[in-house]
């Protein structure tokens, strides 16, 4: 895939949420294509798809609230030669749809592309059924599925676009955050290049790494600001927005230079992008000190998303904490 | 120990209460299925202070019986009840959905009184078949009961449920249809129908009556009928208005959760009075 350069309007300010762009860059689909669909389970006022089912009824399918059928149903439309997009909150789709997935969509090899909506903790209080802190982890573990987790606006349009235009299944997961159309610096949009298995520099820093991914990335980015700024500590910063295939290229010639690195995901700890970098790591012979910041394997504290990432230190104040620990 | 059958006058002089505490903690809380709880509380209500026996006192018993709420959206609605019944103190409900707070906006089993962590749709079903399976082993006088949501209907688990259910005659089984018409993103009939819904569920081999799901006199009557048919499960077809009691907020889609504005809250509060209703 080409290289995207930046446009001139990309801000540091917080824009919008992801599912916003999301919903932008689908309908824009749409319009140029009409076998690209939209399936969705009830959820479509929670993925911002009302303004698609009124444009494009065509090319909307509802399922009604049985994620299972709607993944099901999205392989058959895929193995049909739709472009298919299966929109459902993240913590149903790839929990109750899981064999769905596996089956129907992986192993037959249909070109789904399951959009995990308002993941990780984006629903705060409403508890753990609406969490979906097991997704990298299970679906890491199944065969024929490109995992992307973008991080900012413009890591979204261009997973999405991606997506589209891939022959195999992708696994797109976000949350409703509002977040930055870009993460970097708004005097290096040299940044805002996007390929699918490639992770992005947002920052540059020799001495220590966060290797962060989807709605963390932000707080990482943050962190390090913080770092440089009070303590002169340059961090690296670099979102990993495809967990699967994972930029091994691009985490060992990190590693290299033997300073620290830590992984910031809203995942469990267990299972997710943090394991992923310790196990290629360690057979690739590095031995860095490392950490993994994600939700540790407890009930989750409950509260709003703000209040859980503060409780487990995905947060600037956390991952600056994080950094003097590591480095001392 | 069985609790004392409260009188009809009464739960409807309740049931105003209920309503309005379930708006005064979403208001507070500044979330909330509003709506949703606003149609399934009559329901809870006549199963909780008539139908029912379950209280604080018989919670440790195996005998009591069990209420699964499957639509565990409406966690609002049902903790009003519970606190009303003396399972814990109703000022506890102004820590809904705050930092750290056990009520959180789905059932979950940290609270007392509330028996499976819901959320989740398309659950509560299968586990009350459990529950009434281990209760007929037992030779447990237990009744087992749960309230679906018309939306949640189109989770294929319960229909596998419904299956089983009748396989096993679960007749110490009652599911109770919170039928509002209404889910999120428009009517059942839009979203996905549902209907002839009776012959569907007696094709399945239940036992199916239909109910004003918000009149106290017509639930009361209609539950203590329970068991509809010997050797069947009964399904109620419980009847709602989403968001019944606030006139804005009646058979309104975008009252599924929402937050009404100070304005709003004093309407819905002087609309939520006793001498109103009488
Ligand atoms: C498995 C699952 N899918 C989706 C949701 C999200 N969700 C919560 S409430 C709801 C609509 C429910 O509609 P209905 O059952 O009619 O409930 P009510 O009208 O009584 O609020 C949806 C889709 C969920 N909680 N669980
Ligand atoms: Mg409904």
């Amino acid at each position: 895939m080409a290289e995207i350069m930046a446009n001139e309007k990309v801000k540091l300010a917080v824009a919008k949420a992801n599912l916003e762009t999301f919903s932008e860059t689908v309908q824009a689909l749409a319009a140029q294509d009409r076998d690209v669909l939209v399936v969705t389970s009830d959820s479509r006022g929670s993925g911002k798809l009302v303004p698609f089912g009124q444009k494009f009824p065509e090319q909307i399918v509802e399922i009604g609230i049985a994620e299972q059928n709607l993944v099901g149903v999205a392989a058959g439309l895929a193995s049909m030669g739709k472009k298919t997009f299966a929109v459902s909150p993240a913590c149903f789709l790839t929990a109750r749809s899981l064999e769905q997935i596996k089956n129907d969509v992986c192993y037959s090899d249909n070109a789904v592309n399951l959009v995990g909506i308002s993941a990780g903790v984006s629903y705060g209080a409403l508890g753990t059924t609406h969490h979906s802190l097991h997704d990298f982890a299970v679906l890491r573990a199944i065969n024929n599925v490109t995992i992307i987790v973008p991080a900012d606006n413009f890591e979204t349009e261009e997973a999405i676009k991606a997506a589209a235009a891939m022959d195999s299944p992708v696994y797109l997961r976000f949350g409703k955050k509002n977040m930055p159309a870009s993460i970097c610096s708004p005097d290096d949009l040299t940044r805002n290049n996007f390929t699918v298995g490639k992770g992005r520099t947002v920052r540059d820093g020799e001495d220590l790494t966060f290797l962060a991914t989807g709605e963390a990335v932000w707080p990482a980015y943050e962190a390090a600001e913080k770092l440089a700024i009070e303590q002169n500590i340059q961090a690296k910063v670099v979102s990993l927005h495809t967990i699967k295939p994972l930029d091994s290229e691009l985490i060992k010639e990190i590693a290299s230079n033997g300073s620290p690195i830590i992984t910031v995901e809203e995942h469990s700890v267990y299972g997710g992008l943090g394991e992923a970098v310790a196990s290629l790591l360690m057979q690739g012979g590095y031995h860095n000190k490392f950490k993994i910041v994600g939700l540790p394997d407890d009930h989750t504290v409950s509260g709003s998303q703000n209040e859980i990432f503060d409780y487990y230190g995905i947060s600037e104040k956390g991952l600056a904490q994080t950094a003097l620990d590591i480095l001392n | 120990m069985k609790r004392e059958k409260m009188e009809v006058d009464l739960m409807i002089e309740k049931s105003v209460e209920y309503r309005r505490n379930i708006i005064k903690y979403i208001f507070n809380a500044k979330a909330g299925h509003t709506g949703g709880s606003l149609s399934v509380v009559d329901i809870l209500n006549v199963l909780y202070n008539r139908i029912m026996n379950v209280s604080p006192e018989n919670f440790d018993s195996n005998e009591r019986d069990r209420f699964v709420q499957s639509k565990g959206h409406c966690v609002e609605a049902l903790y009003v009840v519970l606190a009303d019944q003396g399972f814990f103190p109703e000022e506890d409900l102004l820590t809904l959905c705050k930092f750290n707070s056990p009520y959180i906006g789905h059932p979950t089993k940290y609270i007392p009184g509330i028996e499976q962590n819901t959320g989740g749709l398309g659950h509560g079903l299968s586990i009350c078949c459990g529950n009434a399976i281990a209760a007929k082993k037992d030779n447990s006088p237990a009744k087992v009961y749960t309230v679906l949501g018309d939306g949640e209907m189109a989770e294929g688990s319960n229909w596998e449920a419904f299956m089983l259910a009748a396989h096993y005659k679960l007749d110490n089984l009652c599911a109770i249809l919170d039928y509002n018409k209404l889910q999120i993103s428009g009517s059942n009939a839009e979203v996905m129908a549902l209907e002839p819904l009776d012959k569907k569920l007696e094709a399945f081999g239940w036992a199916v009556k239909h109910v004003d799901g918000n009149d106290i006199n017509a639930l009361t009557e209609t539950l203590e009928s329970l068991p509809f048919e010997d050797g069947k499960p009964s399904f109620v077809i419980a009847h709602t208005t989403k968001g019944k009691g606030v006139s804005y907020m009646e058979n309104n889609l975008k009252w599924h959760h929402g937050v009404p504005s100070e304005e709003q809250y004093k309407i819905a509060m002087d609309e939520l009075n006793l001498a109103e209703i009488a």
